[in-house]
C-alpha cells in the first residue's frame, strides 16, 4: 500500500517536472522571436476556430439551463433585476472560462496527445531529431502559442453565447429585455470579464503542455498512444479544474 | 579497406542500458572514411540501439560515441543539430511525416534549415526522387505508398542534406528482391559517388555480402566478430557461423531481449 502511494506520488512529481522543463523549453523559443507562424496558424484553426461551434453550443445550453434553474425562481421572489448580473457574473468568471477549457481540453488536448504519440511511436519524432530539427520548437511551440491565443477568444464568443442562452430564458419566465441588460451592465464589470479570460491563459497552457508531453512520452504502439490520449485528456479537465478554484481565489479575492 | 582519415564514426566501450536490462555491453566498433559496415543479429539484439547511439537520439549508459573525432557523447540537444546536420538516418519504418505529401518530406530539412532558395528546392527534391527512383510521386502522401516506396522516399529524404554519414535501419526488409537489390546498388553508388560513410542494420546476409565491407556480429549485447561476410562464413566461433547460415541449430538458441525492436 506504501509502495503504491509512494510510485503514485513520485509518478506525479515526475508528471509534474517533466511539464514544467517542456513548458520551459517552449518558452524559450517564442521569447527569442522564433514561433513557426505558418504551423502556429495551421494549429490556431485547429484549436480556436474548429473548437468554436462546440464551444458556442456549449455554453449556450449551460446558459438555457442556468436560466431554467434561475430565472423562475428569482421572478418568485421579485428579484429580477439581479437575475442578468448574477448570470453574467456566473457565466464570464467561471461557466465560460472552465467550461471552454474542459472543452477544448476534450476536442484539442486529445488531438495534440494521439498525433504527437503516433509521430513518437511511428519514430516520426526521432526522424524530426535525425534532421536536426527540435521537435518541441517544430511540435508543442505553436500548438502552445495557439491555444494560448485561442482559448481567450473562444471563452468571448461562449460568454455571449452563454449570455444569450440566458437572455432567451428570461423572456420566457417574463423577465424584460431592458431590465436583462441593465441588470448585466450594473452587476458585471470590466475586471469580471478579464478575470474570467485571464484564467483561460493559463488553461491554454495546461491544455498544450499536458497534450503535448503526453503524446511525446507515449510508448508501446497504438495502446500506448490511447493511453496516452486519454491521460492527457483527464490530467487536463481534473488541472483546470484544480487551478480554476487558485485562479479564482487569487483574481476575485474573498 | 584502410585508411589513414580519423574514423567518421567510433564506439569506444558502449553500454546501454533500460531499466536494468543490458542491450549493449561494452562494444566498440570504428568505421573508416566511404566504409560501409553492415550490422547483424538476432531480432531484439540491439542492432537498431547502435544505429540510435550514433545518432545520440538516446545517450549510452557507458561509453563513448565519436563522430568525425569529436566526442558527442555528452553533447547537449542543441550542439547535436551540428553533428546530425552531417548525418542521414534511413528509419526501420521510413518514418515519413504523415501529414506532408512525399515532395515536403523529402524537402524538410532544406525547407526547415532554409539551406536552399524556395524555387530551388523542387528542383532538389525531383533530384533525390530520381535517385531513388520514385519520380513522379511528389504530390502523395505516405499513406498512398508501400513499404517500399516509404522507404526509397525516407533515403531520398535523410539524403537531402548530402549527409557523409548515412545510417540505414532494415533498408531491404519487407522488399523484393529486385527493390532491395536497387537498394544495395544505391548504397554503394553513394559512396563512390559522394563519399558516404555507412552503417547498414540488417538480416539480409546476401545484401550485406553485396554492399558491406565488413559485418559486425551482435550477440547478447556484444560484437561476436566484425569482418568481412566472406570471412566470417568461416569463422571459429560457431555462433557466427550459425547466424550466418541461418540454421536453427547451435549456440544462438536462448531467447533474445525484445526491446528497440531491433
Amino acid at each position: 500500500m506504501v509502495r503504491a502511494v509512494g510510485h503514485q506520488v513520485l509518478a506525479a512529481l515526475h508528471f509534474v517536472g517533466d511539464s514544467v522543463v517542456l513548458f520551459l523549453r517552449a518558452l524559450a523559443y517564442p521569447l527569442q522571436g522564433h514561433i513557426g507562424f505558418r504551423r502556429t496558424m495551421q494549429q490556431m484553426a485547429i484549436a480556436g476556430a474548429d473548437s468554436l461551434p462546440i464551444a458556442a453550443v456549449t455554453l449556450f445550453f449551460v446558459g438555457l439551463a442556468w436560466g431554467w434553474n434561475t430565472a423562475g425562481q428569482m421572478v418568485r421572489y421579485g428579484a429580477t433585476s439581479y437575475y442578468g448580473g448574477t448570470t453574467a457574473l456566473a457565466i464570464a468568471r467561471e461557466l465560460a472560462p472552465a467550461l471552454c477549457g474542459v472543452v477544448v481540453a476534450a476536442r484539442v488536448g486529445s488531438a495534440f496527445a494521439a498525433e504527437l504519440g503516433t509521430m513518437t511511436v511511428t519514430e516520426q519524432v526521432d526522424a524530426l531529431r535525425a534532421l536536426a530539427v527540435n521537435p518541441v520548437y517544430y511540435l508543442v511551440v505553436p500548438r502552445l502559442t495557439a491555444c494560448v491565443v485561442m482559448l481567450p477568444i473562444l471563452t468571448i464568443v461562449a460568454i455571449a453565447s452563454g449570455l444569450l442562452g440566458a437572455f432567451i430564458m428570461a423572456l420566457h419566465f417574463g423577465v424584460s429585455a431592458v431590465e436583462y441588460m441593465s441588470s448585466v451592465q450594473r452587476l458585471l464589470g470590466n475586471d469580471d470579464l478579464f478575470g474570467g479570460i485571464a484564467k483561460t491563459l493559463v488553461f491554454g497552457l495546461i491544455i498544450a503542455i499536458v497534450g503535448c508531453r503526453q503524446g511525446l512520452r507515449a510508448t508501446g504502439g497504438a495502446a500506448g498512444v490511447g493511453r496516452a490520449t486519454i491521460s492527457a485528456v483527464v490530467l487536463s479537465i481534473v488541472l483546470i479544474y484544480v487551478t480554476n478554484l487558485f485562479l479564482t481565489a487569487a483574481i476575485f479575492g474573498k | 579497406m584502410q585508411d589513414t582519415l580519423a574514423p567518421p564514426i567510433q564506439l569506444e566501450g558502449l553500454s546501454y542500458a533500460v531499466d536494468g536490462a543490458v542491450i549493449l555491453d561494452d562494444v566498440d566498433l570504428s568505421v573508416a572514411p566511404r566504409e560501409i559496415v553492415g550490422i547483424m543479429g538476432r531480432s531484439g539484439t540491439g542492432k537498431t540501439t547502435i544505429l540510435r547511439l550514433i545518432m545520440r537520439l538516446i545517450k549510452p549508459t557507458t561509453g563513448r560515441i565519436h563522430i568525425n573525432d569529436e566526442d558527442i557523447t555528452d553533447l547537449r540537444e542543441r550542439d547535436l543539430d551540428r553533428i546530425r546536420a552531417g548525418m542521414g538516418m534511413i528509419f526501420q519504418g521510413a518514418a515519413l511525416f504523415d501529414s506532408l505529401t512525399v515532395a515536403e518530406n523529402v524537402g524538410f530539412a532544406l525547407v526547415e534549415h532554409r539551406l536552399l532558395p524556395a524555387h530551388e528546392i523542387p528542383d532538389r527534391v525531383r533530384d533525390l526522387l530520381d535517385m531513388v527512383d520514385m519520380a513522379g510521386t511528389e504530390h502523395l502522401l505516405p499513406a498512398q505508398l508501400s513499404g517500399g516506396m516509404r522507404k526509397r522516399v525516407g533515403i531520398a529524404r535523410a539524403l537531402a542534406r548530402r549527409p557523409a554519414i548515412v545510417l540505414y535501419d532494415e533498408p531491404t526488409a519487407g522488399l523484393d528482391p529486385i527493390s532491395a537489390a536497387a537498394i544495395d546498388g544505391l548504397v554503394v553508388r553513394l559512396r563512390s559517388q559522394v563519399d558516404v560513410t555507412s552503417v547498414i542494420v540488417s538480416h539480409d546476409v546476401h545484401s550485406l555480402r553485396r554492399v558491406a565491407d565488413r559485418v559486425a556480429v551482435l550477440h547478447q549485447g556484444r560484437f561476436l566478430a566484425v569482418d568481412a561476410v566472406e570471412r566470417l562464413e568461416h569463422s571459429h566461433d560457431p555462433a557466427v557461423r550459425q547466424f550466418l547460415s541461418g540454421s536453427p541449430e547451435g549456440p544462438m538458441t536462448e531467447e533474445p531481449q525484445m526491446l528497440n525492436g531491433g
